[in-house]
């Protein structure tokens, strides 16, 4: 028998669709493999009766020839999206324990499509990091390591990258067919390039932002990482829509983005920013640029120089809101309602040991950070200040897109995946800088896809990313496939973690 | 800008986070190399710029003024790390 987790989310609908097998059958392969994968560490829970039974149902809507968009397709489920009797915990010692008694908005339209749920994935505590370091329940490990000249493997433990360091370790290790994850400054598609998977992180207001644990509300969105660009497209179809629970959620119609995979890009014009080109960015990265350059001129885009000016701001603009929104979001977390609870001799002390205790590193520091920006006499400077700097980074896009630009191409990491401790130890600065390139794109809150691009020399994936105008997620899964099909193959490893 | 260790201690008092004395000067570090990384911003010319309130030009939709939800105490105290008859307890906080 073949392998079943193996195929593409899109191959395992059409074989479920035929009849070729049955949910079950196929669930059973991902709880199988999830089993034997405790290594990588990408599961907080895992959910393998609920898979089932879910899977089961599934078999009995197919057989009835009422087969939904997700029928029996086993997912990954970021454990920033409360599920109602499962615990959520943003990998937060914070949260150990509790059990939402409410499904999340996007959860809840792939459990209407008939998706099934593995579990609950790993991530950055509050989806703070770039690496999957920060969390409480242990760093994920890459199913990826490093191969010498010689061929050699090295046995180091590499980083799946952050903060869904849990949701593409899961997808490239074949432990789901798709998973969700969000987005605040890079956190779908960092992982997604680390991993040689897809992300997209849609249009802020695609998707609803209701049941997803907050971190920084004006950069926050959800989206999926998968295999290919066909299997993010037909996922994010199922979980964006609107939704009057969020008032930042978008009342447009969801279009059937697998229409646009296959769609021409003859005449699109492609953005090439100059600000995009670090000083010392590593030869590899500006390599796999030019090859991407290439392949979408050789299918039929024309390519354009563009200017964004204040790139390079927009990471330390970005420092400052989302700590200030973090702590502000984070402020319910005071151990009264829910999570853990340490005693005071008041209720101050209360909540200081509870805080204390219950948030992580990481999580402590910026939400000092935020408060400190927000504080009296330091807002003007800091907060104000960044959110005018975000309206010129904003213009910069809306520019370039009024000049006829479709979307704009740009490396979406300037470095491969790296190993677990080598980074950001003596200063947090240093692990901030992997959101170089991805963090414009939530600041202007336009949709970013990355797709795979090669490999370094190291071995390791590289990924490139596509910038496209507000609600044209079309285009990007256009552009992501002509990528896709250009680029050599990128194999998921073989398991070693048995 | 960069911070002393007792603004270190205010913000911590501020953000109701505990901070023992050995931990302070390494949060106070830590700090200063963020408020560094930020020091750039304040040279960009801002002049007439308005700060963002939105990414997308839309109006902030507004619901009716009406009971939608509620009665569901069970719910709302079951994750209560300490509940009785029906209310969440705390320390006492007037004498």
């Amino acid at each position: 028998m073949t392998d079943l987790t193996r195929l593409t989310l899109a191959e395992a609908r059409d074989k479920l669709a035929a009849r070729e097998i049955s949910a079950v059958e196929l669930n059973q392969c991902f709880v199988d493999a999830i089993a034997r994968a405790t290594s990588l560490n990408a599961f907080i829970v895992e959910t393998p009766e609920k898979a089932l039974a879910q899977a089961r149902a599934s078999d009995e809507k197919i057989a009835k020839g009422e087969a939904r968009p997700l029928e029996g397709i086993p997912l990954g489920i970021k454990d920033l999206y409360a599920t109602e009797g499962v615990q959520t915990t943003a990998a937060s010692h914070i949260l150990e324990g509790f059990i939402p008694p409410y499904e999340s908005a996007v959860t809840a339209n792939l459990w209407r499509d008939g998706a099934t749920m593995l579990g609950k994935l790993n991530l950055d505590e509050f989806a703070m990091g770039s690496s999957n370091e920060t969390s409480y329940f242990g760093p994920v490990v890459s199913p990826w390591r490093r191969k010498a000249a010689d061929g050699r493997i090295s046995d180091a433990k590499i980083v799946p990258g952050g903060s869904s360091g849990g949701s593409a370790a899961a997808v490239a290790a074949r432990l789901c067919l798709g998973a969700t994850a969000t987005d605040t400054g890079g956190s779908i598609r960092q992982p997604a390039a680390f991993t040689g998977t897809v992300g997209i992180k849609p249009t802020y207001g695609r998707c609803s932002r209701w049941g997803v644990v907050a971190f920084a509300s004006s950069l926050d969105q959800a989206g999926p990482i998968a295999k290919t660009v066909r299997d993010a497209a037909i996922l994010l179809r199922s979980m964006a829509g609107h939704d009057p629970r969020d008032t930042t959620s978008v009342d447009v119609p969801v279009p059937d983005y697998e229409q646009a995979v296959d769609a021409s890009i003859r005449g699109k014009v492609i953005g090439i920013p100059r600000e995009y080109r670090l000083d010392g960015l590593s030869e590899e990265i500006v390599a796999l640029w030019e090859q991407g350059i290439a392949w979408l001129r050789e299918a039929g885009a024309e390519i354009r120089d563009i200017s964004l000016p204040h790139t390079r701001h927009a990471l330390p603009a970005y420092y400052i809101v989302a700590p200030a929104e973090a702590s502000s979001n984070l402020a319910r977390y005071d151990g009264v309602r829910y999570g853990l609870r340490r005693t005071g001799k008041d209720i101050a002390d209360l909540y200081e040991k509870t805080r204390a205790e219950g948030f992580g590193k990481e999580v402590r520091r910026r939400i000092m950070i935020g408060t400190y920006v927000l504080s009296a006499g330091y807002y003007d400077a800091y907060y104000l200040r960044a959110q005018k700097i975000r309206t010129l980074i904003k213009r910069d896009f809306d520019l370039a897109y009024a000049s006829g630009v479709d979307a704009i191409l740009t490396p979406a990491t300037p470095s491969p995946a790296f190993a677990l401790g080598e980074k950001g130890s003596a200063d947090p600065v240093e692990m901030y800088l992997n959101d170089v390139f991805t963090v414009t794109v939530n600041m202007a809150g336009l949709p970013g896809l990355v797709v795979p691009g090669g490999l370094s020399a190291d071995g390791l994936p590289l990924g490139l990313q596509l910038i496209g105008r507000p609600f044209e997620e079309e285009t990007l899964f256009s552009l992501g496939q002509a990528l896709e099909r250009a680029a050599p193959a990128i194999l998921l490893p073989e398991s070693w973690w048995h | 800008m960069s911070v002393d260790l007792a603004t270190v201690r205010r913000i911590a008092h501020l953000a109701r986070i505990s901070v023992s004395e050995a931990e302070a000067p390494y949060l106070q570090s830590e700090i200063n190399a963020i408020l560094s990384f930020v020091e750039e911003l304040s040279a960009v010319d801002v002049e007439g710029v308005e700060p963002m309130t939105s990414v997308l030009p839309m109006r902030m939709k507004k619901r009716a003024d009406e009971i939608t939800d509620g009665f569901i105490p069970e719910k709302v105290l079951a994750n209560a790390p300490a509940r009785e008859d029906g209310f969440f307890v705390v320390p006492k906080v007037i004498e």
